[in-house]
């Protein structure tokens, strides 16, 4: 099956969440009215696009077999216990966010940081409306998404992961030399399909509570 | 090339790199030419008959693709772009940008293919053929890929694809093809539809016009305003910005005139004692990661231009030619070869004639030359010269009679730096203002002025709502408010301070009126504040009295956790913002800056192209007073130690935000000790931990920018005060 494409309109925002990006636990007017001039100079600018392929995967202990790419990673392979297929995604918001960081960050670092904390903010919702809609258009419910960095799935996987999607040509995101992506506000991650979810991983559906970073700043649980 | 209907070519396609090009991504311009340089040469090698570049959905990399095959190679050049349904490239550009850049570099034809389907690219189709004066190429996909039961097919059939190409066809489209999706059945049916149809004939568009990698500006009947405070000429503190390298400085010069509604952003860093090449690369290239507008490259420079406008990314402005043979001579094959609108100034070898009959010979003798080198007319813009009216009252006469002559006989558009005509007299605004409608009356095309004067505003958006250019004066409505003079600064009333109290506990009754505003993070009262202050107070009693006691405040807060970041930020921004008014007064003054407190390097290392950590260290290093020489982002082990060596660095800070460029770190760290053993290096950045740094051998993990400047105060205290005198 060859790569999928979605544009999705633009998600609602979240200041609460951007607000959690950006590192404040409290926050006083001044600081909210500069967030809400961010949220108003780049909203409409953004562009909302994942590409896709969805593949049948066999999992041993460490390894996860896709058919057409071989993933060695434990983490993934409990992430994935029980799956037959999986969906693999390339989600972006495009250059834009990137040029309102560089520019910011060259003349106002307080509002850099507010616009990456917005990207932040989007791209994860971006990935939670394309994998709703995935699980809509399925019928099927979702694994929570494992993305390369995430425990042991090291970031040398992007590249095999930028040729299966062919991302670049899709949706326009790069893979650097040093393995980041450009445009920066993208995201990469396997989802599992299961059919149900029992009670225990309805409980940790919460991304935070299955990681085992637990000394992370952005900890939500 | 001549053919036969049954003639039969091989193109060199030339498609994407597949990586981004800098500063989004991490593909060197010159790498990127050097890659599709070779590819070219192989084409060219084993007999191509033309190149085909095609599916480039960055005008970066369509501009590196295409001089690398002019530069390599006599054959034809075709350029075709993918564009997304917002009719724009991934990066940004138009199609009316892409016909600039594209034409202006002599590409044979231009299109769009690949991505949709013919009807969604219609609307680019259009686009193109409105402005391209070069064939225009379609090849779109078979219409938008659909999946049903796990198989991918196109929307469309053979038929309809036929059907809808031969309507673009109709509209002046003259080469056409088919991208995904497509299959020998789709061209055979085009083919079928569109062999009998006769091509609709090319019309030259003689449009005058300048692009940057989203959008053009073109000249029309609506005046151009052209920011001319990129500029060293008179200013002291923009000379100091140059030769310290505050690149930052000159961003916000350019960004400050964007506000104000400057179409296009006059260029102009050349100083004696500087590497005007270097520094001009440095800036156009800087300047385009901040802002979209066009870019006018101003330099005498003929190396400077060229270094410019190659890594221009669109077509530039250029300022500027003139009647002498040395100048047209250097700058012609340059706006040949790279694509330009040219400034031309009515003088030559023997001065500026005082005569209309003498500038108008000069514009003739210039369009002639241009010719010879192939510039069409549309791409040359006459500058009358405007001369102070102290020295001769008859001079704005003769620079306004030969503008319209320019404009109404010769059919050239025209431009003026405006505030020359009243150099040496009182309220230089009140002339500007004047001359500026006389001159827009007489067929001023573009303004070189500067946007922060309310008077040259006032004309231009005033003459817009006159001359019927403003429907309902909608611009002048919401602009009219700005012309009236500015009230003086109000010195009480804090506004924000019930917000501070509950963030801060320190007795505010005891904080100053600056004070708060550095606290509560507004940055224009903590600028006017300090301005007015400047008049009665000594800079650096307003340094250590005001400011510094506030940031204290802040980072105390910051360090307790009870203010965040964005809210450390805006602090800090106030107090640059009240710090750059100090600097400004003192080069004013000619005095020295006394309050440094020593010297560090810092930069993001090779490989790690985002810097935002890095920028946040720089400021608040600044804000407390030391000397940040800041190196960039994305920066080799090599490039730091030699700086560091240079400026005998005390103390280098390094961020990194991805394990995969810890390693770089780490030999950046090695190199630094072998040949910079005295300096000390603190690391920070998203991946760093205290055990990363002890691995790598830095001497201090700063887990945050308040940390950083801790340690740089410990360090420079422990050398005895600051490194300079």
């Amino acid at each position: 099956m060859s790569v999928m494409l979605k544009t999705y309109q633009e998600p609602p925002f979240c200041e609460k969440e951007i607000l959690r990006y950006a590192g404040c636990k409290s926050y006083d007017e001044e600081l909210l009215q500069l967030l809400r001039a961010c949220i108003k100079e780049v909203r409409g600018k953004l562009s909302y696009k994942v590409c896709y392929r969805e593949l049948p995967v066999t999992i041993t202990e460490e390894t996860c077999d896709f058919g057409c790419l071989t993933m060695q990673s434990q983490n993934l392979a409990k992430n994935l216990k029980d799956c037959k297929t999986a969906i693999l995604f390339a989600a972006t918001l495009g250059v834009e966010i990137d040029r309102l960081i560089a520019k910011y960050g060259r003349i106002s670092p307080s509002k850099a940081l507010l616009f990456q904390a917005i990207g932040a903010e989007r791209i994860e919702a971006l990935c939670d409306i394309f994998c709703e809609d995935m699980a809509k258009e399925k019928g099927v419910a979702l694994k929570p998404r494992f993305s390369p960095g995430y425990g042991d799935l090291s970031l040398e996987s992007q590249k095999d992961i930028f040729q299966i999607l062919d991302c670049f040509k899709r949706i326009g995101v790069s893979l650097n030399d040093s393995l980041l992506m450009s445009p920066s506000k993208s995201v990469t991650a396997f989802v599992g399909i299961k059919t149900y979810l029992d009670e225990t991983e309805k409980k940790s559906v919460n991304k935070c509570a299955a990681c085992e970073k637990t000394d992370c700043q952005y900890r939500g649980v | 090339m001549q053919a036969s209907n049954t003639q039969k070519f091989i193109a060199l396609d030339i498609g994407p790199t597949g990586k981004l090009l800098k500063p989004l991504g991490d593909l060197d311009f010159e790498d990127a030419v050097a890659v599709f340089a070779e590819t070219v040469k192989l084409g060219v090698k084993y007999g191509a008959d033309l190149i085909f570049i095609e599916t480039m959905n960055d005008s970066y990399e369509t501009k590196a693709a295409l001089l690398a095959a002019k530069e390599n190679s006599d054959l034809p050049v075709l350029v075709s772009n993918a564009y997304g349904e917002d009719g724009k490239l991934m990066t940004g550009a138009n199609a009316t940008a892409m016909v600039a850049m594209v034409e202006g570099m002599g590409a044979d034809a231009i299109g769009a293919n690949c991505s949709l389907g013919p009807k969604q690219l219609s609307g680019v189709v259009e686009e193109l053929l409105a402005n391209a004066s070069i064939p225009v190429i379609l090849k779109p996909n078979a219409g938008l890929p659909k999946a049903e039961n796990g198989k991918t097919f196109f929307d469309i059939t053979p038929d309809e694809f036929a059907q809808e190409v031969a309507g673009l066809v109709e509209k002046g489209v003259r080469v056409v093809g088919g991208c995904c999706g497509t299959t020998p059945e789709y061209i055979q049916n085009l083919y079928a539809k569109t062999n009998k149809m006769t091509p609709v004939a090319i019309q030259p568009k003689n449009i005058a016009m300048v692009s940057s990698y989203t959008h053009a500006v073109k000249f029309e009947k609506e005046p151009i305003l052209i920011g001319e405070r990129i500029n060293p000429t008179g200013k002291k503190r923009f000379k100091q910005a140059l030769i310290e390298r505050d690149i930052d400085y000159i961003l916000g010069e350019g960004l400050r005139q964007e506000e104000k509604g400057v179409h296009i952003l006059d260029v102009n860093v050349g100083l004696p004692d500087i590497d005007e090449v270097e520094m001009l690369k440095t800036a156009i290239c800087e300047l385009q990661a901040v802002t979209d507008l066009p870019l006018q490259i101003d330099t005498s420079d003929a190396k400077a231009m060229e270094t410019a406008l190659r890594r221009y990314n669109g077509k530039a402005m250029i300022n500027s030619v003139n009647g002498k043979q040395e100048s047209m001579e250097a700058v012609f094959p340059l706006v040949k070869k790279y694509g330009g609108l040219v400034v031309a100034l009515t003088l030559d070898e023997s001065g500026i004639p005082d005569t209309v009959q003498g500038r108008i010979a000069i514009a003739e003798k210039i369009l002639a030359a241009a010719e010879g080198y192939g510039i069409e007319k549309k791409d040359i813009i006459f500058d009358t010269l405007a001369m102070t009216i102290s020295s001769d009252i008859h001079s704005a006469k003769v620079t306004l009679d030969s503008l319209h002559y320019i404009k109404e006989t010769l059919g050239c558009h025209t431009s003026l730096g405006v505030s020359n005509v009243s150099f040496g007299l009182p309220n230089r605004d009140a002339i500007n203002g004047t001359f500026f409608a006389l001159a827009l009356e007489n067929g001023l095309s573009a303004a070189i002025m500067n946007p922060f004067s309310v008077e040259m505003m006032k004309t231009f958006y005033t003459y817009k709502a006159l001359k019927g250019m403003d429907e309902n004066c909608a611009q002048y409505i919401e602009k009219a408010s700005e012309f009236i003079p500015a009230a003086p600064v109000a010195n009480a009333g804090g506004g924000a301070s019930s917000q501070i109290d509950s963030r801060i506990e320190p007795n505010m009754n005891t904080v100053s009126e600056l004070q708060k505003a550095i606290i509560s993070g507004r940055k224009e009262k903590a600028g006017e504040l300090t301005q007015s202050m400047l008049q009665t107070n000594e800079p650096l009693s307003i340094v250590q009295n005001e400011i510094i006691p506030a940031l204290d405040i802040v980072g105390k807060g910051y360090e307790e956790k009870k203010v965040y970041l964005p809210q450390l930020l805006m602090s800090a921004e106030a107090a640059k913002s009240a710090f750059e008014k100090i600097k400004d007064y003192m080069a004013v003054c000619g005095k020295e800056n006394a309050t440094e407190k020593g010297l560090v390097v810092i930069a993001t290392v090779h490989g790690d192209i985002h810097d935002i950590g890095k920028n946040i260290v720089k400021l608040l290093l600044e804000n407390y007073g030391f000397d940040v020489k800041d190196l960039g982002k994305d920066v080799p082990p090599e490039a730091i130690v030699e700086r560091t060596v240079e400026l005998h660095a005390p103390l280098v800070g390094l961020s990194a935000l991805m394990t995969t460029t810890v390693p770089a770190m780490e030999e950046t760290i090695r190199q630094l000790r072998e040949k910079a053993p005295w300096c000390k290096v603190v690391v920070g950045g998203a991946v760093l931990t205290q055990e990363y740094a002890d691995k790598i051998g830095a001497d201090k993990y700063a887990k945050d920018a308040m940390e950083t400047v801790r340690y740089a105060e410990s360090i420079m205290e422990g050398l005895g005060g600051g490194m300079h005198e």
